[in-house]
């Protein structure tokens, strides 16, 4: 087995209830796996959860904790995914005083260049918002950086799989039961 | 008035409600469940509960136990000889965290339990009220699925869910935490079983083709072994492995919650595995050529260093919990499913054999072990008392129908090696957590769940003391469970270990013990102490014949260490015999 430790994406179907992220995190807190990123919202069925979350592990590891996961009573299924196997997105936000885009010309290029998004503009500041891999929003993070943001945030990776999950046949076969 | 409407209910449609409130309810679904014996302790949050078990007493006999401990503990010794799922109560707060030893317990050893707590009214969550405690958030690990109740609505499909989830698949602990002001509320009360839930598959589907490729390697084999675990006694299949051990002509070995489903007479039958197992089938581990695991989840303390473990050998897993399968040793196969459905699909695949060369390995490992270590254990001749010919004579006594419940130790290895069991369900021990002070009450669940059985709790000085207040249970409940304590003055496996691997430095372990007979006395339970050799027949057989529970001292030597003995870490090839 390939003992290599890799990013890999984790995606947990789940019921919507209270304590399942609980429940979850504990099983990575307790192998002692560092978090990268977790992100949790509706899926694509109605009342489903999905859980995204990031973390650098073995293979191995992996396939241990999946079927950890789908160990729990109101987890509906768990998958591990290479980042070659999914597609994903990070979305960063910039807080930048509003001066810099008169008194700093070249700002507005970096804007222009990243694809970045204005989000709002007032007198004091503007707010910029960039979706895409994590190297294209820290990119624009070094390049902002220069003139000075007053606030960054960047969100947790979400991310389909290029193959069918299948999870609306699993619930339609529990229900046809 | 709420008689004449339940008989209506009843007449009319069962689909009818009836108008009723949550702590009712929870009696309710309890009754429905089948349950008519829970352990508990009452206290503020869960007085409805209470107030509602006092006007059901005839239906259902709620046990106050000493300590909110030996509730769980007695309702997972009410489970492990039952089968069935055992109930505990207790209030918020303390109440709520005193049962999580033994909901720890229970979770890892597969013990079917639903425990009750009471909590905080709904408006009082968060605001570190009276005995509030988050118990959701701290029995979340410890636990196969939990739920906190604000509403009498729920208390019914809850209730319902939990019972099918603690008793289904492979088993474990649920807790229900339920506000004060849900308890009050009323509701339209309907019961309904709990059949299926959607995110949940408690039994994978078994695969025939795992099952061919099985048998395939199975017949193959020259040296074939097998190891059972508890989840042979969980899917009642008992029959099936006997049938396949003995069809197949196989030398099956256990593990400690294993024992006992196999009778310890069978002649295929070679012992138990692991830290303290017999040298025949830990050594022969790493000499087999097809190795089959059932319902077992190798452990570390069955396993030792698992770089060095059956590395020659095939390995067949038959398991219902996937998660247990490549968690620890790689399986070549994989069979998933029921013990019971696996070995009845398995076993007429296999061909008759007998691998009677194989099997005298064994036999010859067993001679060196007897003269090494058991002939000293069973009939020593120095002065002082060995652990081992106590058991030796409550087996002789007992006629092997006893159900002996030990605690944690090495009094526990020394009943899970000698103990010759004839009946299923008969070890009840804490095997994977291993918590000192599990045997008297577990040994109380175990003799009110089955009180045709002879229940012997075998205790060591350190933990009888760490719920020695159960004698209180057993005395008010008049359980008449034997208590055998083998007292060496030690928290002995600690000692062993102090003795063999830190240069005999016995931080902390020695114990200057109370009057032992005199304490049982105050609870108006009979005992004896026993000192020497010859008392010992006669102080068992009187223990035995008493038709009320009965107290036991038995001065063993002080120093005695259990062998064989593989050190933690080390590979089942360097167990040791002394």
């Amino acid at each position: 087995m390939n003992e290599e430790i890799k990013s890999f994406t984790i995606s947990i179907y789940t019921e919507n209830n209270i304590g399942l992220l609980n429940r979850i995190s504990a099983i990575f807190q307790r192998r002692h796996i560092n978090i990268e990123s977790l992100t949790t919202s509706q899926s694509e069925i109605e009342g489903v959860n999905r859980f995204v979350i990031v973390v650098n592990i073995t293979e191995s590891q992996a396939k241990k904790i999946i079927g950890q996961f789908q160990k729990q009573i109101e987890v509906i299924r768990a998958y591990y995914h290479t980042d070659e196997e999914t597609i994903y997105q990070e979305s960063g936000m910039f807080k930048i005083k509003s001066d810099l885009l008169f008194d700093e010309p070249q700002i507005q290029n970096i804007i222009k260049e990243s694809n970045a998004r204005i989000v709002t503009v007032n007198k004091e500041f503007f707010v910029l918002e960039k979706s895409g891999r994590r190297n294209e929003i820290e990119s624009l993070r070094r390049d902002l950086n220069i003139f000075g943001i007053m606030q960054f945030v960047r969100s947790g990776r979400i991310s389909v799989t290029k193959e069918e999950m299948k999870i609306t046949e699993m619930l339609l076969a529990f229900n046809n039961q | 008035m709420k008689e004449t409407q339940t008989m209506e209910t009843s007449k009319t449609d069962t689909a009818q409600t009836e108008r009723i409130c949550g702590s009712e309810a929870i009696i309710k679904c309890l009754i429905a469940e089948g349950v008519d014996i829970l352990y508990g302790y009452p206290g503020g949050a869960i007085m409805p509960v209470y107030d509602e078990l006092y006007k059901y007493r005839d239906e259902i006999h709620h046990v106050l136990t000493r300590h909110e401990q030996g509730a769980a503990h007695a309702a997972q010794g009410f489970a492990r000889i039952s089968g069935r799922v055992g109930v505990a109560m207790a209030t918020s707060g303390p109440g709520a965290t005193n049962l999580i030893t033994g909901i720890a317990d229970a979770q890892i050893d597969s013990t079917p339990l639903v425990c009750i707590t009471g909590q905080v009214p709904s408006h009082l969550l968060g605001t570190d009220a009276f005995q509030e405690t988050d118990i959701i958030g701290i029995s979340t690990p410890v636990t196969k699925w939990n739920h906190q109740v604000t509403k009498a609505s729920e208390i019914p499909e809850v209730i319902a869910k939990a019972f099918y989830i603690a008793r289904t698949g492979r088993p474990g602990p649920v807790l229900i935490d339920i506000t004060k002001d849900a308890q009050f509320e009323e509701l339209d009360f309907k019961y309904e079983k709990c059949t299926g839930v959607r995110s949940y598959i408690p039994t994978p589907t078994t695969n025939l083709e795992s099952v061919k490729a099985a048998a395939d390697l199975i017949n193959a084999a020259k040296k074939p072994m097998i190891v059972w675990g508890q989840g042979v006694i969980l899917g009642e299949a008992e029959a099936e492995l006997k049938a396949v051990i003995e069809k197949a002509g196989i030398p099956a070995a256990w593990t400690i919650m294993g024992a006992s489903a196999i009778p310890t007479s069978h002649p295929l039958n070679i012992g138990m595995v692991g830290m303290h197992g017999n040298y025949a089938p830990n050594r022969l581990t790493n000499e087999c050529d097809v190795l089959i695991a059932i319902g077992m989840r190798f452990d570390d303390r069955v396993t030792g260093d698992l770089n060095t473990y059956a590395k020659q050998a095939k390995v067949i897993h038959f398991e219902i919990d996937p998660a247990e399968v490549n968690k620890n040793v790689h399986a070549d196969v994989a069979v998933l499913g029921n013990s019971k459905d696996s070995l009845s699909q398995l076993l007429p695949l296999l061909n008759e054999n007998t691998h009677s060369e194989w099997l005298q390995e064994f036999k010859d490992l067993y001679a060196i072990e007897f003269e090494k270590v058991i002939k000293s254990d069973l009939h020593p001749t120095k002065e002082g008392l060995t652990m081992g010919e106590v058991l030796k004579e409550i087996n002789i006594q007992s006629k092997g129908d006893a159900a002996i419940v030990s605690d944690v130790g090495q009094h526990q290895m020394i009943a899970c090696r000698y103990s010759e069991f004839n009946k299923t369900k008969s070890n009840i021990t804490s095997g994977g957590l291993g918590t000192m002070g599990f045997a008297l009450p577990a040994a109380i669940g175990a003799k009110m769940a089955a009180p045709e059985r002879e229940v012997v709790a075998i205790i060591g000085d350190g933990g009888y003391q760490m719920n020695i207040q159960e004698l209180g249970t057993i005395f008010q409940q008049k359980v008449p469970v034997k208590i055998v304590v083998l007292n060496n003055e030690f928290l002995g496996m600690v000692r062993q270990w102090q003795q063999l691997f830190f240069d005999k430095r016995y931080a902390s372990t020695e114990m200057t013990n109370p009057d032992f007979v005199t304490i049982a006395k105050g609870y108006h339970i009979e005992g004896k102490r026993v000192v020497k050799r010859e008392e010992l027949a006669d102080a068992i057989k009187e223990m035995i014949a008493s038709k009320d529970s009965y107290f036991l001292e038995v001065c063993v030597e002080k120093e005695d260490n259990v062998f064989p003995m593989i050190p933690a870490g080390a590979s089942v090839s360097d167990i040791r015999l002394s």
